[in-house]
């Protein structure tokens, strides 16, 4: 029954609002308790078939827990309810713009969804006949053909399961093919700008890793790394374009430098957006370089994952890729899993890696096509440009001179002496309705803001976007601290104790003390 | 094309803002030699009709296992995914998200991570579980790694009913990092001799159960002989349905727990995405890879939750941190944390007795076929058969019946000698026709 709203048309009325009633929500936006609260203990919320089945397991006496796991089991409208409305307090690109720097949030089209559940893709099995399968190994077939083509060089690697684990496979390809000189060498050479996880790789992979100084302008010292390179340098690890969001315009004498001393040239291809379809790195003298299929190739981050790192290799790591890789044998495909007698680095996880998200990443590159994808990398670069344009006057920009490819950095200089650091600003931004950009990386610019539009931002989104930070902007030099401080006071929650998190860690939920 | 908004009037008119003649002077910094001046070349853009009719083409070149008769395990199992999971998990605010370091716009994300740790925590028996790895075997090569930090050793004991593309990825990454690894000769009832192996340069003892084979075993005694060498105890298991029925890695004197999520929440999808399940002891917390999400207050005093204990991680720690991993396995963690939601310890533990109880059956059909020999003894819904000839043309053959019989154990470790066996799984989407046809298929086959 709908209520009969006829004859008492609602309208506003100028009464202040009152506090919402404590602990069951405000407006929409529903209070929801852990799923150990719900009172749900000892049942389930999914029925069985097969009931004719003898279900006494007789057969595992002794092997059996003592008792079933103390977990609660939800009705399905009850599940419903919990992750809908836990969902609600989540920041999502398909809410607005996200503009962390470095993370490339950009539309996901709903098409790779659609296409990576089709059951011949999703119900299929790692370990079926091959010959059964000859569909899945043509995605990988094409995707491989994709990527290969797109940055020029001659293999890849499919499986590594995200960007630092394709980072691992790159760093154990150099390692094998320096190994296999009989060339022991210890050490790899990242700037001071790169990601966290590139030394942490480096080190994974057991080398120490010494870091390259940057130059005023935000590129690698050239010479700072002539003086550190040597007979004990593995391999030199850059992103390109860099975490500053600039080209590293001297990357041929990079490149040059480095394979002199003998060295192999890893690229952080974490920034490809920036690039693909307009530069090969082929032709930029890498040897090795990972592809974020979620950032570049938009598979949706899920909160953090899953993603995909293949990684691209020149002729002169090719050999060492790891199991498993594509063979043809005529018109048919074939998985090589073993990499018997060969120099193959071995595997770097189960299976064949991260397949429902190839059928995304090639359902994202088809529906581009190789026009497309250049316009992709023209448009996040427009579209970073713009906002570094429209900002730089308020904001300072922490490399003024020049174009910034896809993320316009600032740094905090213009915030000095107001009273209001880089993270208040942030937080203040969700007040406005928006996620806060990258805050404090890259590491080498004081209080860093890296913002990264992406190309799948409208010219009025970027606008509404840039007209928010000049408002807040404004509100700051104005003085208005108290704004900033506290910030945010309209998101769900306020601002978090991080601090007593970490010393007090209380990681799982366990039944409150009778 | 559809998913880029501006038109050219917005390109040109942003460009005049900016102050640059064209989009090329945005390019400036690429070398001249290295720019492209047309595109690559590649096919042009395409409707998405056209791109589903090509991906639908491949697609339908496979055959989906749910159609026909299909016993393929090993790593990888097939069970119903509630309708509701797959929705819940397309939810824009999920699918779309980063990961949660602004924890106030991130609660829902947060929260189910929290509520995620809770449920891996009670289903291994260990108190600390983390917010996810890639799949169970980067899981199980970063719990050997941890292993050596913890204890300052350099070797490791890998059984051999350990899945062996998990001892693949564990020695990759083992032998990297100079840790000696020693893999124990593949065999059904391998936890038998892991004991033998301990010495005392050992970090740690990593054992499977169910093994690959099927194998379950009480690892108990094998937890205090490794104990009493100083050594850890690192549980794997690739079948997470079977944590509703057996006894938990922790119950049985794990130090680590690791394993394979998949089959809870999670299809096939051809080996990935999958989701790496990581708990351990309260005592080594610290030295544990991947992120943790920890409960706190806020301004106002209302629980809240936050990735805590981040200076173990790259982001911070650089190369002195305690994995690289950076994205992990999100969007997999909430279909099995809400699976498992649905499912509750009871549910699971019902769902694990099908699934005992059809693997029985479909034993029961095998073993009375002539020539087919039943190699594991007590198993949970995975069993390793011998056949009279070499297991993998026999599959073949079998499919050729549109029959998916299994995994010849040749296609996980072809240097094991054990070619004649076949690894055969059965779930509680295994119905007795499923059954029925693959016994009929067999003995037609071995009568061929």
């Amino acid at each position: 029954m709908t209520m009969l709203n006829v004859g008492r048309p609602t309208r506003p009325i100028g009464v202040l609002a009152p506090e919402a009633p404590a602990g069951h929500g405000k407006g929409l936006a529903q209070d929801e308790p852990l799923i150990f609260e719900l009172d749900r203990w000892g049942k389930t919320g999914v029925d069985f078939d097969g009931e004719d089945d003898d279900l006494a397991a007789a057969d595992l006496d002794g092997l059996i827990r003592t008792e079933a796991p103390a977990l609660p089991g939800l009705s399905e409208p009850e599940t419903m309810r919990h992750y809908v409305r836990l969902s609600q307090k989540n920041h999502a690109i398909d809410l607005a713009l996200y503009p962390l720097g470095s993370c490339t949030m950009k539309h996901n089209p709903r098409l790779g969804e659609k296409m990576a559940r089709l059951a011949g893709f999703a119900d299929l099995h790692p370990l079926q006949p091959q010959s059964t399968v000859q569909g899945a190994l043509e995605v990988m077939d094409a995707l491989a053909h994709w990527l290969t083509t797109l940055t020029g060089m001659p293999a890849v690697a499919l499986s590594p399961k995200a960007g630092a684990h394709g980072e691992l496979c790159g760093l154990l390809a150099i390692r094998a093919a320096h190994e296999a000189r009989g060339d022991a060498r210890r050490t790899v050479l990242v700037p001071t700008s790169a990601h966290g996880t590139n030394p942490a790789s480096a080190a994974l992979v057991g080398y120490e890793v010494r870091e390259i100084a940057q130059t005023a302008g935000g590129h690698v010292d050239l010479a700072d790394l002539a003086a550190q390179l040597g007979p004990e340098v593995a391999a030199v690890m850059v992103t390109n374009p860099n975490t500053c969001g600039l080209f590293e315009r001297e990357v041929l004498e990079i490149s040059r430098l480095t394979h002199a001393a003998g060295a192999y040239f890893y690229c952080d291809g974490a920034n490809f957006n920036a690039i693909v379809g307009r530069v090969r790195p082929a032709d930029l003298g890498v040897d090795a370089m990972h592809i974020n299929l979620h950032k570049t190739f938009s598979t949706p981050h899920g909160g953090g994952g899953p993603g995909a790192g293949p990684v691209v290799l020149s002729a002169a790591l090719a050999p060492y890729a790891p199991a498993p890789w594509l063979v043809r044998d005529g018109d048919r495909l074939r998985l090589e899993e073993h990499g018997d007698g060969g120099a193959s680095l071995g595997r770097v996880c189960a299976f064949h890696g991260q397949m429902g998200m190839y059928v995304r990443a090639l359902a994202y590159m088809m529906s581009h096509g190789s026009d497309g994808l250049r316009q992709v990398a023209e448009d996040a670069v427009l579209n970073a440009n713009y906002i570094k344009a429209r900002l730089s006057g308020v904001m300072s920009a922490a490399f003024p001179d020049g174009p910034c490819m896809h993320e316009a950095l600032f740094d905090d200089a213009w915030l000095e002496g107001i009273g209001v650091t880089t993270l208040d600003f942030a937080k203040a931004m969700i007040d406005a309705g928006f996620h806060p950009m990258t805050m404090y990386f890259p590491l080498v610019v004081h209080g860093a803001m890296l913002i990264e539009p992406t190309e799948t931002e409208s010219r009025r989104e970027l606008d509404r976007f840039c007209d928010t930070l000049l408002e807040l902007a404004a509100a700051a030099k104005a003085g208005e601290v108290e704004r900033f401080k506290g910030a945010p006071f309209h998101a769900p929650l306020r601002r978090l104790d991080e601090t007593l998190a970490a010393r007090r860690p209380r990681l799982r939920w366990t039944p409150p003390a009778a | 094309m559809r998913y880029l908004p501006l038109s050219a009037a917005d390109r040109a008119d942003m460009l005049g803002v900016i102050g640059a003649a064209d989009i090329d002077a945005l390019f400036a910094d690429v070398p001249a030699a290295a720019r492209l001046a047309a595109p690559i070349a590649l096919p042009r853009h395409a409707g998405e009709a056209a791109v589903e009719r090509a991906l639908g083409r491949m697609a339908a070149r496979n055959r989906a296992a749910g159609a026909g008769p299909f016993f393929c395990g090993a790593g990888a199992y097939r069970h119903h995914v509630p309708a509701s999971v797959d929705h819940l998990i397309q939810r824009s605010e999920f699918l779309t998200s980063y990961t949660p370091y602004q924890p106030e716009i991130a609660q829902g994300t947060l929260q189910v991570l929290f509520e995620f740790q809770t449920q891996v925590a009670a289903l291994t028996g260990l108190p600390v579980a983390n917010a996810s790895m890639y799949d169970g075997s980067t899981a199980c090569a970063e719990a050997v790694l941890m292993a050596t930090r913890v204890t300052r050793r350099r070797k490791a004991v890998l059984s051999g009913g350990l899945h062996p593309h998990y001892g693949a990825t564990t020695h990759t990454l083992a032998h990297s990092a100079g840790v000696q690894v020693a893999r124990l000769p593949a065999a059904v009832d391998a936890e038998a001799v892991v004991i033998a192996a301990i010495d005392a340069d050992t970090a740690c003892v990593v054992v499977q159960t169910p093994n690959v084979f099927g194998t379950v075993t009480d690892v108990s005694a094998i937890a205090q002989a490794a104990h009493a060498a100083g050594a850890l105890l690192i549980v794997v298991t690739t079948e997470a349905v079977a944590y509703g029925l057996l006894k938990s890695p922790g119950e049985m004197g794990a130090d680590i727990a690791v394993g394979e999520g998949q089959s809870i929440g999670n299809g096939l999808s051809f080996g990935g995405p999958y989701v790496g399940l990581f708990a351990c002891t309260e005592k080594l917390l610290r030295q544990a890879p991947g992120r943790l999400c920890g409960e706190t207050v806020d301004a106002e005093g209302r629980r809240g939750f936050v990735l805590t204990l981040s200076t173990r991680e790259q982001h911070i720690r650089r190369d002195k941190a305690t994995s690289n991993i950076c994205t992990n396995s999100g969007l997999c963690a909430l279909a099995f944390s809400i699976h498992m939601s649905l499912l509750g310890g009871a549910g699971l533990e019902k769902l694990a007795r099908i699934n005992h109880a059809r693997a029985l059956r479909a034993r029961d059909a095998l073993a009375a076929i002539r020539g087919v020999e039943i190699l594991t003894g007590r198993f949970f819904n995975e069993f390793a058969v011998r056949l009279p000839r070499d297991a993998a043309s026999f599959v073949e053959a079998l499919a050729a019946r549109d029959v998916l019989a299994g995994v010849p154990f040749s296609r996980l470790d072809p240097r094991a000698g054990l070619d004649d066996v076949l690894l055969v799984c059965a779930t509680e989407t295994t119905t007795d026709e499923d059954i029925q046809g693959l016994a009929e298929a067999l003995n037609a086959e071995l009568a061929a």
